[in-house]
């Protein structure tokens, strides 16, 4: 028998202050990509764990539909990321800032 | 046998259990900081992977094996691979000055915030009796997916079930969105203007060509 549920959402919980911890604070989109990753991978522990819980198939297949959309994610940011790093050679998000007024 | 002994266990959780929890959580957190504060892409890249494996392990002590294979395959052997092929091809792989804060007072109320909710999450786990919702709504982890002898049980024969019949319409559109994710991909990664000078070029030498045609 696994831990109790609490132990397994609370790690769930500090992953994903990590990861917005981390998207607040670094500058590098490559980085913060990343740390968007890492709190997607915090939902997904929450997810399995109420799929454990409530012995419910649901949670894990959400679970698969997660992993889908963020691979998803990643092809598209990373392809914005290439085409902005050709336009003004930067990954820092702070030079980007051709819309301030 | 399985769901027998499942079913027959006492609630209290075993060493080993809790000393799988214990080392794939300390992995897990101390990947999740190597990739916040390392400033190198490629390690914070190298630190994700750590993270996801302890994901992983966890994922298959809570009986869920097909989505840790996944979770291996996709993240750790696909998505990284993507970050470090874009790191590398952008070569951005030198180190980010950390240091500078250019929005003043944004770093420290990005803790506090995160600080408020982190405590607010757990206090709410200590405190509240927090698992609400039926049981079994889409069906049960493991056993038979069908009612007759011989049919295949585990999690993964639910998981393949479910997902072709409960969830086929989301399945169908998740295939949708790779295939419009792999065009949006093509489109933004296509050096802008080339195949326009290309065509340019081609017409150039076309024009030259039956020019040549007219004059001899």
């Amino acid at each position: 028998m696994s831990l109790s549920a609490g132990w397994y959402l609370g790690l769930a919980a500090l992953v994903f202050s990590i990861g917005a911890i981390g998207l607040l604070v670094r500058r590098n989109v490559l980085i913060m990509f990343m740390c968007i990753e890492l709190m997607l991978n915090a939902a997904n522990l929450t997810f399995v764990t109420f799929a454990r819980v409530l012995n419910d198939i649901g949670g894990q297949a959400i679970v698969f539909f997660v992993l889908v959309v963020a691979a998803a994610e990643v092809v598209v940011g990373l392809g914005i990321v290439v085409t902005n790093f050709r336009r003004r050679s930067t990954t820092v998000a702070d030079d980007l800032h051709s819309l301030k007024g | 046998m399985l769901h027998l002994s499942l079913v027959v266990a006492s609630t209290r959780p075993t060493w080993p259990d809790i000393l799988v929890f214990a080392a794939s959580a300390a992995v897990i957190v101390v990947g999740a900081l190597g990739v916040v504060t390392s400033r190198h892409p490629v390690h914070a890249a190298l630190s994700l992977v750590m993270t996801l494996f302890g994901v992983a392990v966890l994922f298959i002590e809570q009986d869920a094996d097909f989505l840790a294979a996944v979770q291996i395959i996709v993240y750790a052997g696909a998505i990284v691979v993507l970050f470090l092929f874009v790191i590398m091809f952008l070569g951005v792989d030198r180190r980010e000055d950390v240091e500078v804060e250019p929005l003043g007072g944004q770093r420290p109320l990005a803790f506090v915030m995160l600080a408020i909710t982190l405590a607010g999450v757990i206090a709410m786990l200590a405190t509240a009796h927090w698992v609400t919702g039926a049981h079994q709504v889409v069906g049960p982890i493991q056993g038979p997916i069908t009612k007759s002898a011989g049919a295949p049980s585990g999690e993964v024969a639910q998981l393949g079930k479910q997902l072709f019949t409960t969830y086929l319409f989301a399945f169908e559109a998740t295939a949708a969105l790779l295939v419009i994710a792999v065009v949006g991909a093509v489109v933004l990664a296509r050096r802008p203007g080339l195949s326009e000078k290309a065509d340019r070029a081609e017409q150039a030498e076309r024009a030259e060509r039956s020019g040549q045609g007219v004059a001899s």
